[in-house]
């Protein structure tokens, strides 16, 4: 095992995290203040309590969910592609790393800023509402395992995007539209049954019930459920990972 | 000496069909500096790149210091070190960062003592907190050459690492090369500036469409195939210059200059014998020059002759 090798991967990509620290982090406290300003004051003052939850606290566990998908998706796809974009990866080729070791540097590097992330979210959140962890292991587990999964995900992303233009039509047109259907701001249960069963087909569902029972114990759908959803995308994105680094598809002429 | 760089029957064809290595053989010995002189698109990057394991090759074999790129890859890789043809470098990451990140990805631990000798080696260490993006385009390629050299390889592969660049800058650039084969780092380089292997390498190979046609030592190389001229200056004019002279050594006549032209590999030539027979035939011998066949001549006449054939 390249330890160091990894290690120059991980510190490499959180470097180019704390030069944009002010975007990295600004980002996701304004966004989350702007949700509250929005869905908790205007439009929460209507709705007073979602399955015995109030309705701000109610929504904290699917905007970690929204940012969580999107900012582990885009740092991990804008971290393969930019050095394929700028060639600089020919040294991560000529380097002797495995495969393994690429996408651990990578992912993990990915990982660990989305769940900063999601820690900022939790600490902005609290200034403007209650937030009880009913089962924080749970919690950290779900954190934790979103972010690997939604990491791996932006890899194979930013691994087969020819553009820019490629690294943004996942979180934008399918990321963004599951996660807001996805139960984020509401529960399925107020809707009407054929738009439940719809829902029920929307995979982001499962994850944000799953990290909201981790909070207060409520859930659209059963946590075993939520975790093997989880874990299901999770070997997808290793079955689809390993398939293209065996073919050398995408990664080397 | 023993070769640091064995290449077995290497073959590589690109996606495209376009058949980039046919059937490679070379080997390199440890402290030398080897060109590999090229046309563009004749397999020089391509070649390097599947030595160094940046693109996968379809069959052969490679050995770096003995052991196989394939199975052995993370030993081979560490003996070897890449400078690429662009200046691929994270524009917003200072020098230090750059190299370390280098030596980090090659399995080293942190040496700061190292680093610091070879940014003062390649006259970077007053650079050491500057941006890629503030460099000129001479300190990137030394940046580059740091980066590569980071991990202390025993190989170092030099992709055309003169093109696009000045005349100052490249005395420079062959400067360092020989200062770090100095130090016993073997060269490597691609190249399509003859100058440049002349200069440099005391072996060379020209590759062409994918296969090698020749590799031979540099002087060698100019004594075999190359053509020598020997332009001889009469006192007078020789309108009427002796046929039977001119006609016995093939001689060129040009105003009052005889150009004689041979072969160096022939034994048959007698200079003093011809010299002598101008000069009794009662021509005065003002001055003489000879000129040698650059390896820039053999390159084009070998290319010419690949093509043909």
């Amino acid at each position: 095992m390249n330890y160091f090798g990894v290690k120059a991967i991980l510190i490499h990509e959180l470097d180019r995290f704390k030069r944009t620290l002010l975007q990295s982090l600004a980002s996701p406290i304004i966004t989350t203040s702007l949700y509250f300003i929005v869905f908790g004051t205007a439009i929460g003052s209507r709705i007073k309590e979602i399955d015995g939850i109030n309705y701000g606290s109610y929504i904290v566990p699917g905007m970690i969910m929204l940012t969580i998908l999107t900012q582990a998706l885009s740092n991990a796809s804008f971290a393969i592609y930019f050095q394929k974009f700028t060639s600089t990866i020919y040294e991560i080729h000529a380097a002797p790393l495995s495969s393994f070791e690429i996408i651990l540097g990578f992912v993990g590097a990915a990982a660990i800023k989305s769940v900063i992330i999601g820690i900022i979210i939790i600490i902005t959140a609290g200034f403007f509402v209650d937030i009880e962890i009913q089962h924080p292991i749970l919690m950290i587990f779900f954190l934790i395992l979103t972010s690997i999964t939604f990491s791996l995900f932006g890899f194979i992303v930013g691994l087969y995007a020819d553009g820019f233009e490629g690294l943004q039509i996942i979180p934008i047109l399918v990321i963004t539209p599951l996660t807001f259907l996805g139960g984020s701001f509401y529960s399925i249960n107020m809707l009407p049954e054929f738009w439940q069963n719809i829902s029920l087909l929307n995979p982001v569902l499962y994850l944000i019930s799953g990290f909201r029972y981790s909070f207060y114990e409520v859930s659209d759908v059963s946590i075993l459920t939520s975790i093997i959803t989880i874990f299901t995308i999770l070997i997808g994105c290793i079955l689809f990972i390993s398939y293209t680094f065996i073919k050398g598809y995408k990664i080397k002429d | 000496m023993k070769n640091i760089l064995e290449i077995n029957n290497v073959n590589k064809i690109y996606r495209n069909s376009v058949k980039a290595l046919d059937n490679i053989n070379l080997n390199i010995k440890e402290g030398e500096i080897f060109s590999l002189l090229g046309p563009n698109g004749a397999g020089k990057s391509t070649l390097i790149n599947s030595i160094c394991g940046v693109v996968n090759f379809n069959s052969g074999t490679i050995k770096i210091n003995g052991f196989d790129n394939i199975k052995e890859y993370r030993k081979a890789r560490q003996m070897t070190g890449i400078v690429p043809q662009e200046l691929y470098l994270e524009s917003f990451e200072t020098v230090w960062k750059n190299v370390n990140y280098s030596r980090g990805l090659f399995g080293k631990p942190k040496n700061h003592k190292y680093v610091e000798d070879l940014l003062k080696l390649l006259s970077l260490w007053d650079k050491k907190n500057s941006k890629i993006k503030e460099l000129s385009g001479g300190m990137k390629r030394r940046v580059l050459i740091a980066k590569a050299l980071s991990h202390q390889p025993k190989l170092l592969f030099l992709d055309e690492p003169t093109a696009s660049i000045d005349v100052e800058l490249r005395k420079e650039t062959w400067d360092i090369v020989r200062k770090l084969n100095k130090n016993g780092t073997t060269i490597f380089l691609t190249t399509h500036y003859i100058e440049e292997a002349e200069e440099l390498s005391s072996r060379v190979a020209i590759i062409n469409d994918g296969k090698i046609i020749l590799v031979d030592e540099t002087d060698k190389l100019i004594k075999k195939l190359g053509e020598k001229s020997i332009k001889i200056e009469i006192k007078d004019e020789t309108l009427n210059f002796n046929q039977n002279i001119k006609n016995k050594y093939n001689l060129e006549v040009n105003n009052n200059m005889l150009t004689f032209k041979y072969n160096i590999k022939e034994d048959n030539i007698n200079l003093t014998e011809m010299l002598n027979e101008i000069e009794t035939n009662g021509y005065k011998i003002k001055d003489f020059i000879t000129e040698q066949s650059s390896l820039e001549e053999i390159f084009i006449k070998l290319i010419k002759e690949d093509k043909k054939s």
